[in-house]
């Protein structure tokens, strides 16, 4: 069953279209890797589905409900939770005080958050800086603060901006593991912006190329990464580079 | 409670629990100890300490938008000032109670700053630009209350004197400890309510607002409404300042209550004892009062050493100037912060 759903969604900023017309949808539980070049428009797309942009045109709807230009607080209530590129932590709090702002955000009771937010650091593996002040952190752990703070609000959809970008190699992994859990055992779906395609391989159902904000193609992994369109996009940016 | 590095990124700083509790019962403690102060000093000096407390009640109310909100306010001089005038003049055109009148200035405090904010905050208006409008509608209210009759335009109000001292109207003879018991009793409450305020949810939302909006935002945080319950929570708790100011002074005119000397005053405190923290406008305001006082008896009747200082106007103010510009440099975090600091050090 369809999750999200968007519609033909355009967005200029002065006569650049960073957006252009794309469309995809997404069924409950399953993984959609967005790739393309830089510049091709992908974290403006996940600006306007998570509502920090307002589209020119086109239509986003989460469940059969319309959040086209909703404000981000609302598309957060509705269910949509979204991690940052470039992390940003609540600075002045620590790790647990970051997931505990972040549950009652999203409704859970002040009483009943300190343990929420403690269950959801402990699973994306951050207990032992649990009290760190956050804005010391290793990018490691910023990444997984991100994740932890969108964790917490439980959502049914989760928007990743290159959740792995600056992880060493040893490090992926593990994050890789816990959205494969997220995804089974919590049955949360999974829209993720990747530069890294091993992990793109590894874990989308489908995906979607972007480049010059239009939509490329789409379709399984496999077939999309043999695809002369996505490789000449690429020319120059080796897909299958596993640095970034 | 100390700042260990964490294995295994030596970088990495822990914080300590927040320790709400004790902060809370700290202020009640603290608010006890002082009761015995106004009996135990003499009256000129009793003045001295009334002051500090009304300046520290500002400063706590200030503290709670720009430190804690990180609205950072040039004009809270409306709050205190709409705080003032509001009390004074229930008082004295329609006879109400001081008391009820303190509720009324909260009540009107907090929706001014409700419609000024909104109307900031809607045009985006950030750091510099947000602090010059909100120092901009203090010298609105100012230049308001010059010329409307409605409030004795630069004249003002003087508060009537009433036969015998009154709790109902707040007034008691001169050199009474119940001026004092009362400026505490409200510096403890503000105390108590920005603790409380820092530890809910509304208080950790301005928090996280304060330190990354958009963050917040995607998070579920509605930022507008809660910077506006910021504001509004601040306005409320500086106007209580202004309006006991005119119990206490007997007078109130549009500089008074509106100047930007007010504004100043309000930040000073949280600056000096660290903004942000709970504890800063408190100590600040302790640490002010009497270095203004002491700076000003010192150069105005200088010792004999220092007598070819004497008649010199102004240079009591530079001296305090330089002071505050010294503890800034010096402690960038405040006094609290920099003695926190050291203690999670150690």
């Amino acid at each position: 069953m369809t999750l999200l759903q968007v519609e033909r969604v355009s967005k200029s900023f002065r006569g650049l279209r960073a957006v252009s017309d794309v469309s995809f949808s997404v069924d409950e539980g399953s993984i959609l890797g967005i790739i393309g070049p830089n510049g091709a428009g992908k974290t403006t797309l996940f600006n306007v589905v998570a509502g920090m942009l307002t589209p020119d045109t086109g239509s986003v709807h989460l469940g059969g409900r319309d959040l086209t230009g909703a404000p981000p607080h609302r598309v957060s209530h509705a269910g949509m939770a979204r991690t940052f590129q470039l992390m940003r932590p609540f600075g002045t709090m620590s790790v647990l005080e970051n997931v505990e702002v972040a549950a009652m955000a999203a409704g859970t009771h002040r009483r009943d958050a300190a343990r929420a937010a403690a269950d959801v650091v402990d699973r994306v593996g951050l207990g032992k800086w649990r009290d760190a002040r956050s804005d010391s952190l290793p990018t490691a752990g910023l990444k997984r603060l991100e994740l932890a703070r969108a964790l917490a609000g439980r959502p049914r959809v989760l928007l990743l901006d290159e959740v792995l970008a600056g992880l060493l190699p040893a490090e992926r992994n593990p994050v890789m593991e816990l959205l494969e859990k997220l995804r089974r055992d919590d049955g949360v779906t999974l829209v993720f912006v990747e530069h890294i395609m091993a992990a793109v391989m590894r874990l989308s159902d489908s995906v979607l190329v972007l480049d010059q904000g239009r939509v490329l193609t789409s379709g399984r992994p496999e077939d999309v990464t043999r695809d002369p369109r996505v490789i000449e996009a690429y020319l120059g940016e080796e897909p299958s580079g596993a640095a970034h | 409670m100390t700042a260990t590095a964490l294995d295994p990124s030596p970088e990495v700083v822990a914080l300590p629990r927040p320790a709400w509790g004790r902060h809370a019962i700290a202020a009640v403690v603290l608010g006890v100890l002082l009761i015995p102060v106004p009996l135990l000093l003499p009256q000129a000096q009793q003045a001295v300490a009334v002051r500090i407390l009304v300046f520290a009640l500002l400063s706590i109310g200030w503290n709670i938008m720009s430190g804690f909100g990180g609205m950072f306010s040039f004009g809270h001089a409306a709050y205190f000032g709409l705080g003032a005038y509001t009390s004074v003049w229930l008082l004295v055109e329609k006879g109400v109670s001081p008391w009820l009148g303190m509720l009324a200035g909260m009540v009107a405090a907090a929706a001014f700053g409700v419609l000024t904010g909104f109307l900031a905050l809607r045009y985006r208006l950030k750091g510099a630009y947000f602090a010059l409008s909100t120092f901009a509608f203090a010298e609105m209210l100012r230049l308001i209350a010059i010329n409307s009759s409605f409030v004795n335009r630069a004249v003002g109000y003087n508060v009537p004197l009433r036969p015998q001292s009154s709790w109902a109207f707040m007034q008691f003879e001169p050199g009474s400890p119940n001026y004092f018991w009362i400026a505490l009793a409200l510096t403890v409450a503000a105390l108590l309510v920005s603790i409380f305020f820092l530890r809910s949810r509304q208080g950790r939302f301005a928090v996280a607002v304060r330190d990354d909006e958009d963050a917040a935002s995607a998070l579920g945080i509605p930022v507008m409404r809660t910077k506006l319950l910021t504001i509004a929570l601040s306005a409320a708790i500086s106007s209580l300042a202004g309006a006991f100011f005119v119990q206490y002074y007997f007078f109130i005119d549009p500089d008074g209550a509106f100047g930007s000397s007010i504004s100043i005053q309000a930040i000073l405190p949280a600056v000096i004892g660290g903004v942000a923290t709970i504890w800063g406008p408190f100590i600040g305001g302790v640490i002010l009062g009497p270095l203004n006082d002491l700076t000003a008896t010192l150069l105005r009747n200088p010792p004999a050493a220092l007598s070819f200082l004497s008649g010199r106007a102004g240079l009591d103010v530079i001296l305090y100037a330089v002071l505050l510009i010294l503890i800034v440099l010096l402690l960038p975090q405040g006094v609290y912060g920099a003695i926190r600091d050291r203690l999670r050090r150690r």
